[in-house]
């Protein structure tokens, strides 16, 4: 076979050894070799738009969803490996182009394992199914006998084997079977799903290797910088680029279209600088002199979108759910509670500020681009350049973070609107400034919130007034209340098991551009439900999270669809589950040990993205109000997992990623412009604040549901909690800052 | 004319003097292992070592750096593997990966001149850096493992 598979490798190469995967299930290349009666590969064999071999058995594995850090690009390729029987040494990772025949690649909503396991389980056990048939056919032995096992197929009866690389070329000629036939493995066979694997991009990221939005380098290229309008759809009245231009290595100052509302995706316009490197474009973009006509979103000011917010949330809102009569409720209480909490802007700030690489010619545009949402790309570039979708491809780079910021690709937008308009090939490089002041920001809101209890105690009333931008704002200026998919993150879906409820939304206008960010609507709406849950306890005199168990109510399975809010198929929201994790993580952090002095335990929990989380966090306060957390606690259930280290480590950053917007994290406006713009006055957590993290994982059989998004909801109003029972006073804005005021009130 | 040395080679510049190193690093040798993160030396993504220190390459102008010896991810251990890049992958440290360059830069500028910290010193020293992914906690594992202390 030895000398077979060299004439083929020969062939593979002179093709350039460049892969075209495809959905090739029918006209696969292959050839008889004269005398033989084994066919041979000369093209790879891609039995599955997931998966091709070449002529050495060497499986190629594509990664359709995006990496950002999550390990995706290890976790689903692992999961079609396993089914398949793949030696994980013999596998390459390719990632995919935007296209739409691998289906969804929108990484976002913690979604990718969820929606993909299944998919690639079945291309695994499709192609393992194959090469046993391969084996089979080549021994003239019912494939019944053949049995896969680490790349090689093995004839049981009598221990004969043969490695991948010989049967790759039979089972190219073989039809793909039904799914009705195939065999999934049971879990007890999993080789890679449910351990913990190595990331396939740990070398490359230790060692300066991998490609990130801004390395990618073509001949030619020019380095491109742009000065957008301060204040969303503001626009150039005129500009001098006559300073810029002196800067050596500046090449040319071009205008770019103007944008228009609705946001969308679409590039802001401004003034771009085309330079040779970087530095020369970022330099004299600075030194343009631009008179801006700001436009009608001038007039943004936080301070009295936040008091006008306020304002609303105390008056009656539209009801979007009800049950009993609350306002009866709260007007006959013997006690009743009432808080209001605010959140403000959050920018994504992943470390990774946007960039891209775009090359028009006359017929064809390649764009390099760290998109979370590749294929959304193709269609901006057939309005821009005019062209076909065939002459557009989107390459996905590694994202250096994304959170939710790189879904929106206005950046992609600009990289090919100047390749286009300049003739060569660009890279677009944002600065931070830029970064911060043209985010999609995670949006501001205001809750007020109000409760009945009877003389012992009992909860009767739960009301939930909230006022936020939405997110529709950025394709539909006219939205002035929040969607389903934004009040279903905590709020509208509120698992309390109390008689009379009352949720409601006022109207906010929105004045910047609003996107999703890691765990969206569930910060705020986790901050107003975990805090208030917390506020009630102490009201009647209640351990908290025992108070939380019994708002909780007994395990049932809950359904929103009546309020608007879409059931997931084979995912109802189980309250037992989230019970559980309340108990798991109550016991992991020792709730109710003796706290030193200062020192103070906090606890909240969320559903979101179809996972179950809780926290415990201990926070410590010194005299002059200043805090550090030493310890978090985090259980997570979120049914079944590929890659228990990802999952913690996603959980991790999460824990990070909340006390980020917990204690530091606030973007404002003034005049419509961002006031923040580096990491001096947008803080985000530094090692030095980083608590000791333990992050308790269920072992759970349930389909699997979201891991990257919702570690997040449930840490603000731990904190906050933890605060409280430190200090007893309670803190409903974020973020809490460094320092705390303790004086009484 | 600007005279140094980068990963063991000699080269020379004679542009813009203002230049950061950064991007001559970037942008004219394509060693696109160091990263912008910030440009103000507020986050350290771009770290490498000037004469073996950890320096924030975004805030350094090349008409300063004649005749330094410069020393990138590329160059940290040429053709093997430092003692933080084994630890790392033990630790499964990265997650989006991009800060990662100049925390290993950052580490192994601290490990050269303390080779066993305690906690306190790992976090002074690492203060500088930013993870937005959040890969404090197995940093601070790497780093003591690579100094030889319990991980």
């Amino acid at each position: 076979m030895s000398a077979i598979r060299q004439v083929n490798r020969r062939d593979f190469l002179k093709t350039g050894g460049v892969f075209v995967v495809g959905i090739s299930l029918f006209g696969c290349g292959k050839e008889k070799v004269p005398g033989m009666t084994k066919s041979v590969l000369t093209e790879p064999w891609s039995p599955d738009v997931y998966v091709s071999f070449d002529s050495e058995g060497t499986a190629f594995i594509i990664s359709h969803r995006s990496e950002m850090g999550q390990g995706i690009r290890t976790g689903l390729p692992a999961v079609l490996a396993d089914e398949m029987e793949a030696d994980w040494e013999r596998v390459e990772i390719v990632q995919a182009t935007g296209d739409a025949k691998y289906g969804n690649q929108n990484t976002d909503g913690s979604w990718s394992v969820r929606g993909f396991m299944q998919p690639m389980r079945e291309a695994g056990a499709t192609v393992r199914l194959m090469l046993e048939q391969s084996a089979a056919q080549q021994w003239g032995v019912d494939v019944a006998e053949c049995k896969a096992s680490l790349h090689t197929v093995v004839h049981q009866p009598s221990g004969r084997s043969l490695d991948y690389a010989e049967l790759v070329a039979g089972a190219s000629e073989l039809p793909v079977p039904g799914l009705e036939l195939l065999q999934l493995k049971s879990p007890d066979q999993f080789r890679y799903i449910g351990k913990p694997l190595p990331i396939v991009d740990m070398h490359d990221m230790t060692h300066g290797g991998g490609m990130y939005g801004a390395d990618t380098r073509l001949p030619g290229m020019k380095f491109a910088a742009i000065a957008r309008p301060p204040v969303v759809f503001g626009k150039v009245k005129s500009y001098d680029a006559a300073r810029a231009l002196a800067v050596a290595g500046v090449e040319q100052v071009v205008e770019m279209p103007a944008a228009e509302a609705p946001a969308m995706f679409k590039s802001q316009g401004g003034i771009a600088v085309i330079a040779s490197n970087s530095w020369a474009a970022l330099k004299a973009r600075d030194l343009l002199e631009i008179e801006w006509d700001d436009g009608s979103n001038a007039n943004y000011n936080s301070d009295s979108y936040k008091q006008a917010l306020l304002e609303t949330v105390r008056q009656p809102g539209n009801v979007l759910r009800q049950q009993g009569d609350v306002g009866q409720a709260l007007e006959t209480a013997e006690q009743k509670l009432e808080a209001e909490y605010y959140a403000p802007h959050l920018a994504h700030a992943s470390m990774e500020p946007p960039a891209c690489v775009a090359s028009v010619t006359a017929d064809f545009c390649e764009i390099w681009a760290p998109s979370q949402d590749p294929q959304s790309l193709i269609p901006m570039a057939e309005a821009v350049t005019g062209f076909k979708k065939e002459q557009i491809r989107i390459n996905v780079t590694l994202l250096g973070g994304a959170f939710g910021r790189k879904s929106k690709c206005d950046f992609a937008e600009e990289a090919v609107v100047l390749s286009r308009m300049i003739g060569a090939p660009v890279l677009v490089q944002w600065s931070r400034e830029d970064d911060i002041r043209h985010d999609y920001f995670h949006t501001v809101s205001a809750q007020h919130l109000s409760a009945s209890l009877t003389a012992d105690g009992a909860v009767t009333g739960w009301r939930h007034r909230l006022a936020y931008p939405s997110i529709m704002s950025t394709f539909d200026p006219a939205v002035k209340s929040p969607a389903a998919f934004e009040t279903g993150l905590g709020a509208l879906n509120v698992p309390y098991d109390i008689e009379n409820l009352s949720i409601e939304v006022g109207e906010a206008e929105s004045r910047v551009r609003i996107g999703w960010l890691r765990s969206v609507c569930n910060i705020f709406q986790s901050f107003g439900v975990n805090s208030f849950s917390d506020e009630i306890a102490f009201a009647r005199n209640k351990d908290p999270k025992d108070n939380l168990l019994e708002l909780l109510g007994p395990d049932r399975a809950l359904d929103f669809t009546d309020v608007g809010l879409e059931a997931t198929e084979n995912y109802p929201f189980e309250t037992g589950r989230l019970r559980s994790v309340i108990e798991l993580v109550a016991d992991k952090a020792g709730w109710g040990r003796p706290m030193p002095d200062g020192h103070g335990l906090g606890i909240a929990a969320q559903y979101s993205f179809l996972s179950y989380v809780a926290a415990v966090v201990e926070v410590a306060v010194e005299a002059d109000g200043s805090w550090t957390v030493p310890r978090v606690d985090l259980a997570i259930d979120c049914g079944q997992y590929v890659n228990p280290d990802r999952v913690k480590s996603q959980q991790e950053g999460a824990v990070v990623f909340g006390l980020s917007l917990a204690r530091d994290s606030e973007i404002t406006a003034r005049n419509g412009r961002i006031v923040q713009g580096n990491f001096n006055n947008y803080r985000v957590l530094r090692i030095g604040m980083t608590p000791q993290t333990h992050i308790h994982l269920v072992d759970s059989k349930a389909p699997p549901a979201g891991v990257g998004e919702p570690g997040v909801p449930p840490i603000a109003p731990a904190v906050a909690n933890a605060l409280f029972a430190a200090t007893g006073k309670r803190f409903r804005e974020l973020p809490l800052g460094g320092k705390l005021d303790l004086a009484e009130t | 004319m600007i005279n140094m040395t980068i990963n063991g080679e000699n080269t020379q510049f004679d542009g813009d003097g203002d230049m950061p190193l950064l991007w001559y690093l970037r942008d004219l040798l394509t060693l696109t292992g160091t990263k912008y993160g910030c440009g103000k030396g507020l986050c350290g993504a771009c770290t490498v070592h000037l004469n073996g220190a950890a320096i924030r390459s975004c805030s350094v102008a090349m008409d300063r750096l004649d005749g330094a010896v410069i020393t990138t991810i590329e160059g940290l251990a040429a053709g093997g593997e430092h003692p933080l890049q084994i630890a790392w992958a033990e630790h499964n440290v990265p997650q989006c990966g991009y800060c990662q360059s100049g925390q290993i830069m950052q580490a192994a500028s601290l490990l050269a001149e303390n080779p066993s910290p305690d906690d306190q010193e790992i976090d002074d020293a690492m203060s500088g850096m930013i993870c937005r992914c959040g890969t404090y906690q197995r940093i601070r594992a790497a780093i003591k493992s690579a100094a030889g202390g319990e991980s």
